[in-house]
């Protein structure tokens, strides 16, 4: 499954992630890499952004891009 | 001269401890080969003049980020003696990766990590022996929020620059680096960091449980920014009238004597222009002082990341984020330090195109030629309905324009933006943020308003035997020439040519009413009244509302982007559009009626 498909409150861990080498490095700086736990805080209304918490780092991204990341659920 | 250059991550407070050492002496620099202009300051360390320069905040050395190529030009092209990198604390999970890339320049370190206060409540405990030995750089922790640890770090910088007192260039076949960097950190952070699994829910979390609540999270918004709001007009715009009353007073008490014996012509020139254009700068520091000061406050405690997080549904569909909102938001106040606010945007297509969406906000200046055109020309029962029009059309207008220019200035970068724990902002802080606001407007967009204010001046007055404003100065001629343009809309050439003084600034177009006229203030409600009928005057304030930012937005723009360009499409597309609106406006009631 993917990381926008999680639940608030679920995490998950990161298996795979579908981006281009600059994303990649990005989401890399904010923490977001193979083999990483994350999980989900809330959901913003209207198919607006997710909020996750890597270690201790809270993000926001848009779903477009989450849908990106492949998670297995923990 | 020594040369440091200041590095971190967003959000590690690195702007903190260069204004902590360096205090409200920075100036913005120019550097050969690096696009944006960098904060820099001198600094007496020990014995020796240093540059400390700041760069702008990155994730990686190998990153596409606009900010993550200026750093990655800077270290290209300019050789220094020392990296001061910043880290967060808190963070160093992800954040130690920056100085294991920054190592393979081969240039000489010092690791400061910032926010120990932080990292210390949170339970993370760190090995800074082990950090020291795996980085082969001193590591030294501080606050720099609270001062404290400064000494130290002051200390360190002079005894490094001892030891390096030459320049590095940094080795360029570090810029492309490998993936070893991942494993490395990850055997480094287990090796050095340990923090609590099991986090116990912060007072951050539990303020977020509010005010990113599904449906209670953006009426608290609309409240918050409705408070800000008050609070920096309310506090802004005394002072700005304080301001306007003593520049009147030193105009009425000692230039006009001093200057009542000269003649006529360049009495006028110092008074009606040169002084009129130096007094329109002025009366926009205090407003600029006191936004940055409360726009630091916003910034600083984390709500703004939370801002783009609520409005982003919206806003991502126009090609802007929830920062851009805000700032449009608080243009309703005055434009200028709104498009000077921009800056805490990074990506210069989504800052371009915030800047051309926030001149349609419907300013305090402008405010008060609605109010008093309406107020004379509507029934008092229709006169609310008229202001509400010109709101709900000020909105209209800002996200059509979103939305057409929104592939023009695209943003190249995902919304990917962290939320820092909610933070209480120094004093001090701010009083160096709009201290430097102040002082950026003054240089960059300073000189550009007087020679507007003089332009304006000079085809108001030209020739100097006409009567100023009337039909016989080049303004008048110009207005004659442009009647068929504004006939379709029911503005008249005397009509006109108040719009040529709403452009140095909004708030004179009333004044310029009553010369145009040849009547005092208070009878031109009267003269309006009985020269325009209501679809005219409507058509006239569509068109005021609309058409050009006033001098100083423009300049602001200019200064701000870097473009004229910009400055030009910021000037002509709203000219287009308030005539298409006022056009459609116009000849859509004649055609009803």
């Amino acid at each position: 499954m993917t990381l926008n498909q999680l639940r608030p409150d679920a995490s998950g861990v990161i298996e795979a992630i579908h981006a281009g080498q600059d994303l990649r490095r990005r989401l890399c700086g904010l923490g977001l890499r193979l083999g990483i736990r994350v999980r989900v805080i809330r959901h913003s209304p209207l198919n607006g952004p997710l909020q996750v918490r890597v270690g201790h780092t809270d993000l926001i991204l848009r779903r477009t891009d989450a849908a990106n990341i492949e998670v297995s659920p923990a | 001269m020594k040369r440091v250059a200041v590095l971190g991550m967003p959000n590690t407070g690195k702007s903190t401890l260069f204004n902590r050492l360096t205090g409200a002496g920075a100036h913005v620099g120019n550097w050969p080969g690096v696009t944006v202009d960098l904060l820099a300051a001198k600094l007496l360390l020990g014995d020796a003049m240093v540059e400390l320069v700041d760069l702008p905040g990155f994730y990686n050395l190998h990153g596409f980020s606009e900010d993550e190529q200026v750093v990655r030009r800077f270290l290209e092209t300019q050789p220094v003696n020392l990296l001061m990198v910043v880290l967060n604390a808190s963070q160093l999970d992800r954040q130690l990766a920056l100085p294991l890339q920054l190592k393979e320049l081969g240039v000489p370190m010092l690791v400061v990590l910032n926010m120990i206060d932080e990292s210390g409540r949170l339970g993370v405990r760190i090995d800074l022996d082990k950090l020291e030995t795996a980085l082969g750089a001193p590591v030294l922790t501080l606050s720099a929020k609270f001062g404290r640890g400064l000494e130290k770090v002051k200390q360190e910088l002079a005894r490094q620059l001892q030891q390096h007192p030459r320049l590095t260039q940094a080795r360029p076949a570090a810029f492309d680096q490998d993936q070893r960097i991942e494993r490395e950190l990850d055997a480094l952070v287990s090796a050095s960091v340990t923090s609590p699994i099991h986090l116990p829910p912060s007072a951050t979390d539990k303020l977020d449980k509010v005010l990113l609540h599904p449906w209670l999270g953006l009426p608290l918004f609309f409240l918050m920014m409705f408070m800000l709001f008050q609070a920096i007009y309310g506090l802004g715009t005394p002072l700005q009238d304080a301001m306007a009353w003593l520049l009147d007073h030193v105009k009425a008490d000692w230039l006009e004597p001093a200057t009542a014996a000269w003649p006529e012509a360049l009495r006028s020139l110092v008074v009606e222009g040169l002084f009129d254009g130096l007094g329109t700068v002025l009366t926009f520091l205090p407003i600029i002082a006191v936004f940055f000061m409360l726009m630091a406050v916003v910034e600083d405690s984390g709500y703004l990341a939370r801002a783009a997080f609520l409005t982003d549904a919206l806003m991502s569909r126009l090609g802007l984020d929830g920062r851009a909102f805000v700032m449009q938001l608080m243009g309703f106040g005055c434009n200028v330090p709104a498009i000077m606010g921009t800056r805490i945007m990074r990506s210069s297509g989504l800052r371009a195109l915030t800047m051309l969406i926030i001149p349609f906000s419907l300013c305090s200046a402008r405010l008060q030629v609605m109010v008093f055109v309406i107020a004379a020309t509507f029934a008092p029962l229709a006169a609310p309905v008229a202001l509400f029009a010109l709101y709900v059309t000020s909105f209209a207008a800002a996200f059509l324009t979103a939305f057409l220019f929104r592939h023009r200035y695209a943003s190249h970068e995902p919304l990917l933006l962290e939320l820092p724990p909610y933070r209480l902002p120094t004093w001090r802080f701010l009083g160096v943020e709009s201290w430097r606001a102040v002082r950026q407007f003054l240089a960059g967009a300073g000189g550009f308003i007087v020679v507007g204010v003089l332009l304006v001046w000079f085809l108001t007055h030209y020739p100097f035997d006409a009567v100023p404003a009337g039909p016989d100065t080049l303004a008048g001629r110009l207005a004659d020439l442009l009647a068929p343009v504004f006939a379709p809309l029911g503005i008249d050439s005397m009509l006109s040519v108040a719009l040529l003084f709403g452009f140095v600034a909004k708030e004179i177009v009333i004044g310029a009413l009553a010369v145009i006229y040849g009547v005092g203030p208070d009878a031109l409600g009267a003269v309006l009244s009985a020269r325009l009928d209501w679809a005219q005057a409507f058509s006239f304030l569509l068109f005021t509302l609309i058409y050009t930012p006033c001098l100083s937005t423009v300049a602001a723009i200019r200064t701000e982007a870097k473009s004229w360009r910009l400055a030009a499409l910021s000037v002509a597309w709203p000219l287009l559009l308030a005539w298409l609106a006022s056009f459609a406006f116009y000849q859509g009631v004649r055609a009803l009626a």
